[in-house]
């Protein structure tokens, strides 16, 4: 097993660091004070193609494979998860599922704008009543001639504000997973409307919405592959989305940890600098081995994917053990600034409170010990 | 068609610490990262920015031990079409002269080159003497420190500025040669396929003695110039602090003002 890079990935790796560290990061507490990053942003990730990575060319894609998109998104992750988040959605959840799902009209139509962002798109499946629980969402869709006309509302949806672009699952059949179909619906469809949500914990620059559809009247064509299977859709763009969290939140955590190494090489405490002591050493050394731990998880999935073999519970792996060590990395990192973590002067705080939703989104880390739990029994515990 | 030729040099990173050899006081090229000039990544835009208004071919042009071909690389990531590089063990330690004889030479080599753009200066070096050596041992006219350049048909014009004579207009027929100045643009990102397409474009790889020129020319014992002696730069001093009683301020501008900063 060889783990190094190809020359072409180190210069991928090179470029996303370099592209962070100069359009990123100078940024992110302004942009976490305004509650809102700066939407050149996106222009500048589809001009050098990092919307596109993993969509062929032919569909205005960069190519690529999952280890570059990995690669990719640890950096982005590095430094904003508002800007990763962005990226997740946009391609990781909607660009690559239109890629799996779509016929090759809805490819055509959809893939060429948003992997060069002039157009964002934001995965409708979380409701109000409907988290974990997904497959028993209450969004309604009804046959009306050649059209679906689509009732319901959506919560939490990132791009939510922002997106052209809507991936919304919603029931066309009766109960349970089943029942329930995927359409892909341009956000200016008459009856389509969204409200920003504020004061989130972090995760601040990024747009969070909820949306409302009122009587969102869309031909038949906009459904996106068979109808009643837009749990299965959901299902297998979330287990491609959890090695996007995963990559990002290593991203995170090494974040954390550069800055910790960094502070506690400068900050002087009782005669020496605070890296003397043990006990912060074993902070930075704790981080630093969960943080490799998360990487190598992370690109397990991606080489699973890339062969084409199951990746489902090596994902969810990834996901829980990724997103906990980001937010431990991230707790730990202010221990080791002390009362400077405390205040956005450094970005710290910051790494904290966006890492705390990661455990959350995309499947909880209780949702992923079930999928573990049930791949490694046979015995399902949802029902 | 416009054939430009882009001078570019692989640099250790400036962020790192840079240092000399003991032995023989050239650069110590392993203490350091290694990466492309940021000039010459501007010289490289304005390359590209020449093509794409029109039609042209971008070489890039680098003189450098085999690990600059990490610096070669990342031009042709960022859109130039093919590279040559020279790469001898002769060249170590060789001087601005021996330099530039051997990238005339290797400009030699190439069809009807219409254009040659180097940075100004390179930042290890800092001699600043390379591209107006160069234009002249190839007869070409030099159009240096520009920070705005335009090719007009068979002409080239620039803004040529710098910090004692202010802006001046210059003007010549191809081919030329321009060095420009880190005003001239802000260069891009190379693009994802631009870093995949750069392992299928050609690089041609020269030795001293496939450019005609002898061994015995160039390097370190037969550069013109020497360096007798070296030492690093003295640590940073600790800072000076002004504890405010009431006064700080005062304190603050007195000391600016002792300073000739203000």
């Amino acid at each position: 097993m060889d783990l190094s890079l190809t020359t072409e990935q180190q210069a991928l790796r090179d470029t996303a660091r370099e592209f962070v560290d100069a359009e990123i990061v100078p940024n992110i507490q302004e942009w976490d004070r305004a509650e809102a990053v700066d939407r050149a942003i996106v222009g500048k990730l589809g001009d050098i193609g990092f919307l596109g990575l993993t969509v062929p060319e032919r569909y205005g894609g960069s190519g690529g494979n999952h280890l570059d998109y990995c690669l990719m998104m640890e950096e982005i992750g590095r430094g904003d998860s508002s800007v990763r988040g962005i990226v997740s959605v946009s391609l990781g959840l909607v660009a690559k599922t239109v890629l799996r799902f779509g016929t090759e009209q809805q490819k055509q139509a959809w893939l060429p704008g948003l992997c060069s962002g002039a157009s964002l798109a934001c995965f409708g499946l979380t409701e109000p009543d409907t988290g974990s629980d997904a497959a028993n969402l209450n969004s309604k869709a009804v046959r009306d001639g050649d059209d679906w006309v689509i009732n319901g509302s959506k919560m939490f949806i990132t791009n939510g504000t922002w997106a052209d672009l809507a991936l919304i699952f919603a029931r066309t059949g009766g109960t349970g997973p089943k029942g329930v179909s995927a359409f892909l619906v341009p956000t200016g469809t008459p009856g389509f409307s969204h409200t920003e949500i504020k004061g989130k914990l972090g995760l601040r620059g990024q747009s969070t919405g909820e949306l409302t559809l009122d009587n969102v009247r869309v031909p038949a064509e906009a459904m996106l592959g068979s109808e009643g299977e837009g749990f299965r859709i959901a299902m297998a763009a979330l287990d491609k989305g959890r090695m996007s969290v995963a990559a990002g939140c290593v991203g995170l955590a090494r974040a954390a940890l550069d800055a910790s190494v960094r502070y506690a090489t400068e900050r002087d405490q009782f005669g020496k600098p605070i890296a003397g002591f043990q006990l912060v050493q074993e902070m930075l050394a704790d981080m630093a081995v969960a943080t490799d731990a998360a990487r190598l998880l992370v690109w397990r999935v991606a080489d699973l994917i890339d062969r084409e073999q199951p990746f489902g519970t090596a994902a969810s792996m990834a996901k829980l053990h990724a997103t906990e060590n980001a937010v431990n990395a991230a707790n730990q990192a202010i221990q080791v600034f002390g009362g400077y973590g405390y205040i956005d002067e450094y970005p710290v705080g910051k790494y904290l409170r966006d890492a705390r939703v990661m455990t959350l989104y995309e499947g909880t880390s209780q949702i992923q010990k079930l999928l573990i739990g049930r791949a490694l029994t046979g015995v399902s515990a949802f029902t | 068609m416009t054939n430009i030729v882009v001078l570019v040099k692989q640099v250790p990173d400036t962020y790192s610490e840079r240092k000399l050899t003991e032995t023989d006081h050239t650069l110590d090229r392993e203490s350091a990262d290694a990466v492309l000039d940021e000039i010459n990544e501007r010289a490289v835009e304005e390359a590209l920015k020449i093509k794409e208004a029109g039609e042209g071919e971008v070489t890039v042009l680098c003189v450098g031990p085999d690990r600059a071909t990490d610096a070669i690389r990342k031009a042709l990531s960022m859109g130039a079409d093919k590279a040559v590089h020279v790469s001898d063990e002769a060249l170590h330690g060789s001087d601005l002269v021996a330099t530039s004889r051997v990238i005339a030479a290797a400009i030699g080599k190439l069809d009807s080159v219409d254009l040659v753009i180097a940075g100004n200066e390179a930042s290890d070096g800092r001699g600043g003497a390379v591209p107006a050596v160069v234009a002249e041992l190839l007869g070409l006219p030099q159009l240096t420190h520009a920070h705005h350049l335009a090719v007009e048909g068979s002409t080239v014009k620039v803004d040529r500025e710098t910090a004692d004579e202010g802006i001046t207009h210059l003007e010549a027929n191809l081919p030329a040669l321009v060095s420009v100045t880190e005003k001239i643009n802000e260069p891009r990102y190379p693009s994802f396929k631009g870093i995949m397409a750069a392992k299928k474009k050609p690089v041609e790889t020269y030795t001293v003695a496939d450019l005609g020129i002898d061994a015995g020319e160039v390097g370190l014992t037969n550069a013109w110039s020497a360096v007798q002696s070296a030492s690093p730069k003295p640590p940073r001093q600790a800072g000076e602090r002004v504890e405010d009683d009431g006064e700080g301020g005062t304190k603050i501008a007195e000391y600016l003002v002792g300073q000739k900063l203000v």
